[in-house]
């Protein structure tokens, strides 16, 4: 039977550690609501939001109370919407109407995010898809509750280039868009190298066509019941350090996959997968640069930052897999920098540059996440920037993710406030050097080999 | 049966066992275990409660314990079971 000292631990964690439940997603394939009418594609999409998410959020809170567990977030992700508007769409307008119901959709069930205005452009482009990467600046910015995503390569198709240099022209131009608001607009919009199909996480949640009709992914967060855990022990050796990471991503997890199948079952919504991922917010105690420091690292940055990543995302999952049998999405560290206190910091103070940040994208999850460049960087650097990140990921066979701020009429020692979850973040200095003539060339990298790794 | 579990934290005084017990008597539910410690003067208390026989639903007796503590000084929460279950044992 269960003791006093377990439910005390497990509340601590909850009320001290800000244990939470950081997303309960709602996947949802709008495949059958295409149609070559735009306004019937509409009333299709707006329909089926609104039906299928209609008890989310009731379900949501009745869970919080049964468990006293904060579900921060109940968010809805979709198919991606360059397929579902192919048909219909002409224009990139045509696409922005979309944008428009999903908000709307959004806002009447009365989540805060919308995921799937995306596009999967890895291999080839089609029309459709370079509408609605065209028609970006003006979603992003006329709407509040759309997360955008675009997939621009994969281990199994190479980069594309031509998308590449596109997404950096884009990137500018949605920050012009929203540069009343220090450039927000480029936080809800994330590049992909390897997406993953059923990540419950934004701003790059989708709902991929590899998926059932409809699926409750669910991700947890825990970085403070993490570096709790560490503060134990301070000086162990590192085998103890993994074994207690391990044990705590065990118990973290095991919450997710309570809450993923009480959703599930509320909701009579069949239960996909817990993302594994440790996501900070930037409140004190809730962040992946104090788990780093607690290591033994005096900012997040210094030498030893890749290492100390490499061990705390090979215990989560480590920990996480033992924990559930349906794990997936992008399942690491996040280290978004704008969204943890301790990143800020240690980008304000020199230690984090956007050169170890891309270091430490080869061993955790995801990649260069809401970081703010200054607003005259080029397109063609921000293009640079993504391909880097994209090589990462395609040669090393994994998920990368690029999601910038080129923060218009900002420069580095100024900081960008994004507000909320999104937090803010210092400008941070990007290599002078030019790769125009580089990004220019256009075309596809071809895949990697998958033999004579080196 | 589900069982939840009932704790109670809060500055150690007279007559809080007794308080929350007359309540959950009240609400016909019955008590299967009850365990308490004190820690620096803070009083902690878990009971494994069975809610069958309760005429209230689960946020009936979750809001009004929570109503209850705020008139004693304590934090009084009621969890279902299994998040402990699930996150303490293999």
């Amino acid at each position: 039977m269960i003791n006093l000292n377990e439910v005390l631990e497990t509340n601590k964690m909850i009320e001290k550690e800000n244990l939470d439940v950081r997303t309960i997603t709602l996947g949802i394939s709008l495949l059958d609501c295409i149609s070559d009418s735009l306004q019937k594609l509409n009333e299709n999409i707006y329909a089926k939001i609104t039906e299928t998410a209609k008890n989310l959020i009731s379900a949501g809170c009745q869970i919080e109370k049964e468990y006293a567990i904060p579900i921060v977030n109940k968010r809805i992700s979709v198919t991606p919407i360059a397929l579902i508007g192919a048909s219909a769409c002409k224009t990139p307008e045509d696409f922005v109407t979309i944008a428009k119901t999903l908000d709307r959709a959004a806002q009447k069930v009365g989540v805060n995010f919308i995921g799937g205005y995306s596009a999967l452009p890895s291999k080839g482009m089609t029309k459709a898809e370079k509408d609605l990467i065209l028609s970006l600046p003006e979603a992003l910015s006329s709407t509040e509750r759309i997360c955008s995503s675009v997939n621009l390569a994969s281990t199994k198709t190479g980069i594309n280039m031509d998308a590449v240099a596109l997404m950096g022209k884009v990137i500018k131009k949605i920050a012009e868009a929203t540069k009343d608001r220090d450039s927000f607009g480029c936080s809800k919009l994330v590049v992909f190298c390897n997406a993953p199909d059923d990540n419950p996480f934004m701003a790059g949640a989708f709902h991929g066509v590899t998926e059932g009709d409809t699926v409750i992914n669910v991700g947890v967060s825990g970085p403070g019941v993490i570096r709790s855990a560490l503060e134990e022990i301070k000086d162990a050796d590192f085998t103890t350090l993994c074994e207690t990471i391990k044990k705590t991503a065990f118990k973290v997890t095991r919450l997710g996959q309570l809450v993923a199948i009480e959703a599930s079952r509320l909701l009579n919504i069949p239960f996909g997968i817990v993302d594994l991922s440790l996501a900070p917010t930037p409140i004190v105690g809730d962040s992946i640069a104090e788990i780093l420091e607690c290591m033994g690292l005096e900012k997040a940055g210094a030498p030893g930052t890749t290492a100390a990543l490499a061990i705390l995302n090979d215990q989560v999952k480590k920990g996480g897999i033992m924990a559930s049998s349906s794990v997936g999405g992008l399942s690491g560290a996040f280290i978004p920098v704008s969204e943890d206190h301790g990143m800020i910091d240690a980008a304000a103070c020199g230690a984090l540059t956007i050169e170890k940040l891309e270091a430490m994208t080869c061993v955790c999850s995801v990649g260069l996440d809401m970081v703010a460049v200054p607003g005259k960087t080029s397109a063609s650097t921000v293009s640079g920037i993504i391909a880097d990140e994209m090589a990462i990921g395609m040669v090393n066979q994994k998920t990368t993710a690029v999601r910038i701020i080129p923060v218009v009429g900002k420069d580095v020692g100024d900081t960008a406030e994004f507000g909320g979850l999104f937090g803010r973040c210092p400008i941070m200095r990007v290599n002078p050097f030019s790769c125009d003539a580089f990004i220019a060339r256009g075309g596809r990298i071809p895949a990697p080999i998958h033999s004579f790794k080196n | 049966m589900k069982k939840s579990i009932i704790t109670v934290v809060g500055k150690d005084q007279i007559g809080i066992i007794a308080k929350v017990c007359s309540y959950l008597s009240e609400s016909r539910i019955n008590i299967l275990d009850i365990s308490q410690t004190i820690v620096g003067g803070y009083f902690n208390m878990m009971m494994i409660v069975d809610l069958n026989e309760s005429q209230k639903n689960f946020l009936q007796i979750s809001d009004g314990l929570e109503a209850l503590g705020k008139g004693i000084g304590c934090i009084i929460k009621i969890q279902m079971e299994d998040i402990f279950n699930e996150m303490q044992r293999l």
